[in-house]
C-alpha cells in the first residue's frame, strides 16, 4: 500500500520537476508575483502619503487682489497660487468637472469686512465625494483655519487679552494603535498572496491527475494496472501537496526578504514578520494545502480537457478571497465562528501574528482541525469519484 | 485464457454491446474484428476492468473482471487504444514506473526493464525522454510497459493504428513470439488483412453482437466466400442487414 503510493508520488515529483511550466508556476510565479506586487503597491502608497505634505500644491484663487496678506500666508505654507477661472460660476464648474481639486474664492468685500472686524467671507470650493481631491481640499482648509487662529490671536493680543482665552480645551490625541497594528491593514492582503501562491504551485499537478492523464492517453493504461485507484489518487494528491508546500515556503521566504526592502517604517508600520513568524505562518497555512489540493483535483476531475480544467481552476484561485474580502470590507474582528471557515481563519490568525497581538490558542486549534477535516473529506470524495467510469471521458 | 459470457453495456440510449460471448484460449492469437463503433473497444475495456458490464460476466484465468478485478489485472498486460506515455520521463523510466506499480520487487525492476527493452528492440531510444517520439516508438514503449510484468494474457486495442510497414512487421513478430510462449493474445482491429495474417481465431463483431466466431478457414466455409474481405462483409450483414 505505502509502496504503491510512494511509487506514484515519486514519479509525479520527478515528472513535474522536469516540466518547465509546472516549475515556473510553482517556484517562480507564486513566490515572486506576490511580493513584487505587494512591494509595488506599498511603495506607491508611501510615495503618495509622503508627497502630500512636501509637494507644492497648486491652488487657483479667484480675487487675489482683495487679500494680499492672506495670499502671502498661503504662499508661505507651500501653496502655489495659480490663475483661477474668470468668475465664481466658472470656478464651481471647474471643480465639478474635476479640472481643479479645490478653488478659493475671495469676494470683493473681503478687505472692507476685515478692516471693520466683521468675519470676512472666504469660499472654498471642493468635491467631498472625490476622496483623492478631498485630501488636497483638507490641506487648504487646515491652512485657512490656521490663518484664522493666527489672526484671532493677534487681535486679542492687540486688545490686551491672552490668546489662551481661545483655547478652553487642550485636546491631546492619543493613538493606541501600535506601529505593528497599523501594518495589519495593509498586510492583510498578504495572506491572500500566500494562499494564491500555494494554489498556483499545485494547479498543474491537480489537473494532470485526471484531465491531463486522460488527454495524454496515459489514464487507461494506468487504470488497467493491478493497483487500486485509491492509491493512485492518494499518491498524486500527496505530490500535489508537496509542490504546494514548496511554493508556500518559497513565498513566505521571499516575503520575509521583500519586507526588508520596503520602507514600511515611513508609513508608521513595523510588521512583526521575523523568522519565527515565518515558520509559524507556514504551519498555520499548511492545513490549507490538503484542502486546496483536493478541491483543485476534484474540480479538474469534472472537466473534459486540460484547457477547460485551467479555466475552472482559475475560478478556484479566486474563491479563497471571497470570505477574506467580505470580512475586510465589514472590518470584523476575529470571532470563534470565523475559525471554521478555511482561508478566512488563516487570514485572521496571520493578521493577528503580523500585528503582534496575542494569538488565541483555541482559534488556532479550530482553524487547523476544521481545515484539515474538510481537506480529508474532499480527498475521500476525490478517491470516490476516481472510481467512476465517466472518468475515462 | 479469457472468457466472455453474454456481456451487455449501454451508454445512455446507445447499446454498445448486446450479448457478446467468446473465448480466447492460451497459446493462440484471437482477433476481434469489426467496423468502427461495433463495440470492440467497449468489450476490451470491460476485460481490462476500467468498465463494468451491465449484464453478463467475463473472466481472465478464472478471475472475474468485476468481483476480483485486481487479480484479473495482475495476469493481464494491456495496450489501450491510443495509449500515451509520460513525455518528461525516458522510455526506460516509463517502463520502470509501470513495473513498480505492478508490484515487481525493487531489486528486480532494472533487470526486467532491461529484458523487455531487448525483447522489443528499443535500446536505441530507451534513455531518451519520450516527448517527440514517433508513433512507432511510442507504441513499442507502451507495449513494453504493458508486458513488463510478464503477463499470461495480453490485450491489445488496435495496436497497429498509425504504424508504418516496418513497425507493423515487428509488432506482428512480437505477437507470434508471445503466442509461441503459450500466452493468450487478444487484439482488436478493423483491418481484415492484418487479422487474417495473424489470428488463429477470429471473432467478427458488428452492432454490439458476435456475427461469427471461427478460424479463418471456418469463416470462409460458413459464409461461402473465398475472399476473407467478402466473408467479413457477408458476416456483418447477417447481424445488421441494412
Amino acid at each position: 500500500m505505502i509502496r504503491t503510493i510512494f511509487t506514484v508520488f515519486s514519479k509525479e515529483v520527478l515528472d513535474n520537476f522536469r516540466d518547465r511550466r509546472t516549475l515556473a508556476s510553482a517556484l517562480l510565479m507564486g513566490p515572486l508575483f506576490g511580493p513584487l506586487l505587494f512591494a509595488f503597491v506599498i511603495n506607491l502608497s508611501i510615495e503618495r502619503s509622503l508627497s502630500d505634505v512636501e509637494k507644492t500644491l497648486e491652488l487657483p484663487v479667484l480675487g487675489v487682489e482683495y487679500a494680499p496678506t492672506l495670499i502671502d500666508y498661503l504662499k508661505s505654507r507651500n501653496l502655489k497660487i495659480i490663475e483661477a477661472p474668470e468668475d465664481r460660476e466658472a470656478a464651481v464648474a471647474s471643480v465639478k468637472s474635476g479640472l481643479h481639486d479645490v478653488v478659493i474664492i475671495i469676494p470683493g468685500g473681503y478687505g472692507e469686512q476685515m478692516a471693520n472686524g466683521i468675519p470676512a467671507k472666504v469660499e472654498l470650493v471642493s468635491d467631498r465625494a472625490n476622496t483623492a481631491a478631498d485630501r488636497d481640499a483638507r490641506r487648504v482648509r487646515n491652512v485657512l483655519y490656521a490663518y484664522n487662529q493666527e489672526l484671532a490671536a493677534i487681535r486679542l493680543s492687540a486688545r490686551g487679552v491672552s490668546p489662551l482665552v481661545l483655547r478652553p480645551l487642550n485636546i491631546d490625541d492619543i493613538d493606541v494603535s501600535t506601529a505593528s497594528g497599523r501594518s495589519g491593514i495593509l498586510l492583510g492582503m498578504m495572506s491572500y498572496f500566500f494562499i494564491f501562491a500555494m494554489l498556483m504551485g499545485g494547479m498543474y499537478l491537480a489537473i494532470d491527475t485526471t484531465a491531463g492523464e486522460r488527454e495524454r492517453g496515459s489514464l487507461e493504461p494506468l487504470l488497467a494496472l493491478p493497483v487500486t485507484r485509491d492509491r493512485l489518487i492518494l499518491g498524486k494528491i500527496i505530490a500535489t501537496c508537496l509542490f504546494m508546500a514548496l511554493s508556500l515556503m518559497l513565498s513566505l521566504i521571499s516575503f520575509f526578504f521583500a519586507l526588508k526592502f520596503i520602507p514600511l517604517q515611513e508609513l508608521g508600520m513595523t510588521p512583526n514578520f521575523g523568522p519565527k513568524v515565518v515558520v509559524a505562518a507556514f504551519f498555520l497555512l499548511a492545513p490549507f494545502i490538503l484542502l486546496g489540493a483536493s478541491v483543485m483535483t476534484l474540480v479538474a476531475s469534472f472537466t473534459k480537457s486540460y484547457k477547460e480544467a485551467q479555466t475552472w481552476l482559475s475560478v478556484v484561485l479566486l474563491a479563497p478571497t471571497l470570505p477574506i474580502l467580505i470580512v475586510s470590507l465589514l472590518t470584523l474582528r476575529p470571532r470563534l465562528e470565523f475559525m471554521f471557515v478555511p482561508s478566512l481563519s488563516q487570514h485572521l490568525l496571520l493578521i493577528n501574528m503580523v500585528k503582534n497581538e496575542p494569538v488565541n490558542v483555541l482559534h488556532v486549534v479550530i482553524s487547523v482541525t476544521s481545515t484539515l477535516l474538510l481537506g480529508g473529506l474532499l480527498t475521500w470524495l476525490c478517491a470516490r469519484l476516481y472510481r467512476r467510469e465517466g472518468l475515462l471521458g | 485464457m479469457i472468457r466472455v459470457d453474454g456481456i451487455h453495456k449501454s451508454f445512455g440510449s446507445v447499446r454498445a454491446v448486446r450479448g457478446i460471448s467468446f473465448e480466447a484460449p492460451d497459446g493462440r492469437v484471437t482477433g476481434l474484428l469489426g467496423p468502427n463503433g461495433a463495440g470492440k473497444s467497449t468489450t476490451l475495456r470491460i476485460l481490462y476492468t476500467v468498465m463494468k458490464p451491465d449484464a453478463g460476466s467475463a473472466s481472465i484465468d478464472g478471475h472475474d473482471v468485476v468481483k476480483s478485478s485486481l487479480d484479473a489485472r495482475r495476469c493481464t498486460g494491456t495496450l489501450p487504444h491510443g495509449a500515451g506515455l509520460y513525455p518528461h520521463l525516458t522510455a526506460r523510466e516509463n517502463i520502470a514506473y509501470f513495473a513498480s506499480l505492478c508490484g515487481i520487487e525493487r531489486g528486480n525492476i532494472e533487470e526486467r526493464v532491461e529484458n523487455i527493452v531487448d525483447l522489443l528492440e528499443i535500446k536505441d531510444f530507451a534513455d531518451r525522454r519520450t516527448k517527440g517520439f514517433s508513433q512507432g516508438q511510442r507504441t513499442k514503449v507502451a507495449l513494453a510497459r504493458a508486458l513488463v510484468h510478464d503477463p499470461q494474457n495480453v490485450i491489445l486495442d488496435e495496436p497497429s493504428n498509425g504504424l508504418d510497414v516496418m513497425a507493423t512487421r515487428s509488432l506482428r513478430e512480437l505477437i507470434l513470439k508471445l503466442k509461441d510462449a503459450g500466452r493468450c493474445v487478444l487484439f482488436s482491429s478493423h483491418v481484415m488483412q492484418e487479422v487474417a495474417a495473424l489470428c488463429d481465431d477470429i471473432v467478427i463483431i458488428a452492432d454490439g453482437r458476435v456475427a461469427i466466431d471461427d478460424t479463418a478457414e471456418g469463416i470462409r466455409e460458413q459464409t461461402g466466400c473465398d475472399d476473407l474481405e467478402d466473408a467479413f462483409v457477408a458476416a456483418i450483414h447477417r447481424v445488421s442487414p441494412e
